[in-house]
């Protein structure tokens, strides 16, 4: 059971995770889309999205340091596992509390603004159901250890070592079936989430628009370049027959 | 010097009737789907008023287009790019839906359905956005034709701010009793800017300005709905698609132009009033003239990046920059750059928003006219005209907040051109010598006077329309750029994806049209949804092409397939 849940299931999550998106990415870039509904309702988004967005930018940063960087890595720069834990706990609780804030203002815009609730699909609520879940799971771990004080989990040495393993194909099962139940729920529906990502309107964070930041003010483009436009290239096999015209642009 | 090749539009107002025809038909021809029933890529708007969306013109509150920075600089005025994405979970100052308007239906099922009774029974609203009964409070032109000005007239931007402005004594503020009061049709599509401020905005980089007509398209593929365009257009042209959460704007009807057409708001305007042409212009010197630190000078700036194709100078650039010797020919002919450039009577839409517009207009002398016949004056006479245009002057300060960043100057001289045209004019047509007096007092010579009447009162369709169409050779990759509005409900429609609504490949535009020709000829039943759900069978007569009964037009009767 442990080999399966920790040894197979991450590869089949990865498989949806980037498979989905290449496929989503080739076949439907019509609906890639935040499908925001700020112009149905903007006075309960203006406090819960961003609350939300930035919350869970926090808590992503948090977990690569917490899963990526191994314990071995911030002991050598002096960083105790206690300090290292303390300020995990609470700059990890206060975003999960903000991203958790942020999202049931959300949901409940969503069930009780009218015309918001007509443009949800089943997909989104499915979506919701997840992330919140993990959400919640991922505050009840904080929590546990927050109780259990200087006895807590130390996850760095059970799951940490698990998340990296996978990446090297060499999957760490005991390490990962060590920690304790919260953790491995936790993990199950953070792959449930994964998994699904590629097909719900999650999608948009991968097309966070960083690049505004480098690119021209103003874009020209031709109508004439083929694959310089987006999603379309030239078919194999037609390729145009020259003339002079064409020619002279070139 | 870097030649580039733009389509533009001049409207002449004096012509503009008011009768949204243009708005009507571009509506049937591209926003006619659903997610877009608030969409006007085309609206007409009546001046004084608050326009579409409520207010857009009021900068301070929407943030649109571009202003100077500290150091002269430009800058987006809604923040830079940091600000932008720091922005971008909530945008800060988007328009709610109720600043255009609740999109609503008739519940016409009911006038044939309903039980016999003492009452008449009635179609009751169906707002299009929940479905349910809505109150009808306002609409994408609910003060035409100034109604409930007295009201709500201070509410336009433009007279709040003369109203305000502390050189003005009371009595002239902008007056709307009935026997003071003016008024004038702006039609407005999007204006297809040099600098536009929504591409700037965009974080996604989806909005693009073709090389080769600069027309301003999104390209829905790369849209990610993140609604930056929506606040940095200043004239509120992009509109947010609240179906497929992309951004939709007028798209100067490119697959039309591109074989010659004119675009369909022109090709259908009962006034003739629109001309299509080229502009030939300088893109390198864009953002400079649009860093033009005094707002009156950008007129002049502006004319100043409008390139004289006869110039030899430019020939020889524009053949080093790849324009086509048509594309030249056509440029010559332009009625656009004869009407903005060489007679100087059309100026662009307010051009203190920095975005460098491309559609001009030629401001309306009617008002002024319309007041001198009422108190009794002749006012085809060159005397009376020209010291009324001074005298009137409300409507003069009124255009030159829309026109010329409140330079009242060139107003009147645009003004006093059109006036000295028609009473040059009239002399000739009751069969009198011509007064070469009256063109040399504005500037002009007799030959191009004419010239310019028979542009502007003639207008035949080939003078008014001069589009060179792109190369045949290159047409297949034409229609295939992805940054077509082909999606949902649109002639020709695709079911929609399992990712909500309209998501899925969009087909081609030629696949398209080809399948929406073919099911039009061949079908016995109208072009409606047989989408189910609350409005099932509303009768929507707006898209009803006139081929067979729309369902739910007639009772169905027994035996009979509904």
């Amino acid at each position: 059971m442990d080999d399966f849940l920790w040894g197979v299931l991450p590869y089949l999550c990865i498989a949806s995770l980037v498979g989905g998106t290449v496929w989503r990415y080739r076949y439907d870039k019509f609906g890639w889309t935040t499908r925001s509904s700020q112009l149905y309702e903007s006075r309960l988004l203006r406090i819960g999205s961003p609350l939300f967005h930035f919350g869970i930018l926090l808590v992503f940063f948090g977990h690569v340091g917490g899963l990526v960087i191994p314990e071995s890595w911030t002991e050598a720069v002096g960083v105790s596992e206690g300090l290292y834990h303390f300020n995990a706990l609470l700059f990890g609780g206060l975003a999960g509390v903000c991203t958790l804030v942020g999202i049931l203002i959300l949901v409940y815009r969503r069930r009780t603004t009218g015309p918001v609730f007509m443009a949800t699909t089943k997909n989104d609520k499915l979506m919701y159901v997840l992330l919140v879940a993990a959400i919640v799971l991922g505050l009840w771990t904080t929590l546990v250890s927050v109780g259990a004080g200087s006895e807590a989990h130390n996850y760095r040495e059970t799951v940490s070592p698990w998340f990296r393993s996978v990446f090297f194909f060499s999957p760490d099962v005991a390490s990962m079936a060590a920690a304790p139940i919260q953790f491995h729920i936790h993990a199950l529906v953070g792959m449930a989430l994964f998994a699904l990502w590629p097909f719900t309107r999650l999608v948009h964070a991968f097309t966070a628009p960083l690049h505004y930041l480098f690119r021209p003010y103003v874009v020209y483009r031709s109508r004439d370049k083929a694959g310089a436009s987006g999603s379309r290239s030239g078919r194999p096999g037609w390729s145009g027959v020259g003339t002079t015209d064409r020619d002279r642009q070139r | 010097m870097r030649v580039m090749a733009q389509m533009g539009m001049v409207m002449n107002l004096d012509k503009c009737i008011g009768c949204h025809t243009c708005s009507v038909t571009c509506k049937q021809a591209w926003t006619n789907r659903a997610g877009t029933e608030y969409v006007w890529f085309n609206n007409v708007e009546t001046r004084p008023g608050q326009g579409y969306p409520r207010r857009y013109e009021d900068q301070e509150t929407w943030r649109g287009g571009w202003e100077l920075g500290k150091r002269g600089n430009l800058k987006l005025k809604a923040g830079g790019r940091v600000q932008k994405l720091l922005g971008i979970f909530a945008s800060p100052v988007l328009p709610k839906l109720a600043d255009y308007y609740e999109p609503w239906t008739y519940d016409y099922q009911t006038l044939i359905n309903a039980p016999l009774g003492d009452d008449f029974p009635v179609a009751r609203p169906k707002s299009l956005i929940t479905g349910e009964n809505t109150k009808i409070t306002w609409s994408a032109n609910w003060d035409d034709n100034l109604g409930g000005a007295s009201e709500m007239g201070e509410l336009d931007p433009i007279v709040a701010k003369l109203n305000s402005s502390v050189r003005r004594e009371s009595e002239e503020k902008v007056k709307f009793e009935f026997e003071k009061t003016f008024m004038f049709y702006l039609p407005r599509i999007c204006e297809h800017c040099l600098n536009p401020s929504c591409m700037a905005s965009c974080p996604s980089g989806a909005i693009y300005k073709r090389e080769e007509d600069g027309i301003v398209l999104v390209d829905q593929d790369r849209c990610r709905g993140w609604r930056q365009c929506i606040t940095g257009c200043p004239y509120k042209k992009i509109y947010f698609n609240h179906k497929s959460g992309k951004a939709e704007k007028c798209t100067f009807c490119y697959p039309r132009i591109e074989v010659g057409l004119p675009t369909v708001c022109s090709e259908t305007c009962v006034g003739r009033l629109r001309y299509l042409g080229l502009f030939l212009y300088d893109a390198d010197r864009v953002t400079e003239a649009a860093a033009t630190p005094d707002e009156k000078d950008l007129y002049e700036a502006q004319l100043d990046l409008i390139l004289d194709p006869n110039d030899p100078q430019v020939k020889a650039a524009a053949k080093a920059n790849g324009i086509p010797d048509d594309w030249m020919d056509a440029a010559r002919r332009s009625p656009v750059y004869a009407l903005a450039k060489t007679y100087r009577v059309a100026l662009p839409l307010h051009p203190e928003y920095r975005t460098m517009p491309m559609v001009w207009y030629v401001p309306p002398l009617s008002p002024i006219v319309d007041v001198l016949s009422n108190q009794g004056h002749d006012a085809e006479s060159r005397e009376t005209l020209f010291g009324a245009i001074d005298a009137l002057r409300i409507p003069v300060d009124y255009l030159a907040e829309l026109f010329t960043a409140g330079d009242t100057d060139v107003i009147t001289g645009v003004l006093q051109k059109l006036a000295a045209m028609r009473a040059y004019m009239r002399d000739v047509s009751l069969g009198r010598d011509g007064d070469p007096s009256i063109p040399e007092s504005v500037g002009m010579s007799e030959e191009t006077l004419y010239e310019m009447y028979r542009l502007m009162a003639i207008a035949k369709y080939s003078d008014r329309y001069v589009i060179p169409t792109a190369h045949v050779e290159r047409a297949h990759e034409l229609e295939e750029i992805g940054c077509s509005l082909d999606f949902d409900e649109g002639p020709g429609m695709y079911e929609s994806g399992p990712f909500g609504e309209a998501s899925g490949k969009p087909a081609p535009v030629a696949v398209e049209t080809f399948n929406a020709l073919k099911r039009r000829q061949t079908s016995d039943t109208a072009m409606t949804s047989d989408s189910s759900g609350e409005l099932q069978g509303r009768v929507n007569l707006l898209n009803w092409d006139g081929n067979g009964a729309p369902p739910g037009l007639f009772p169905s009767g027994k035996g009979q397939r509904s």
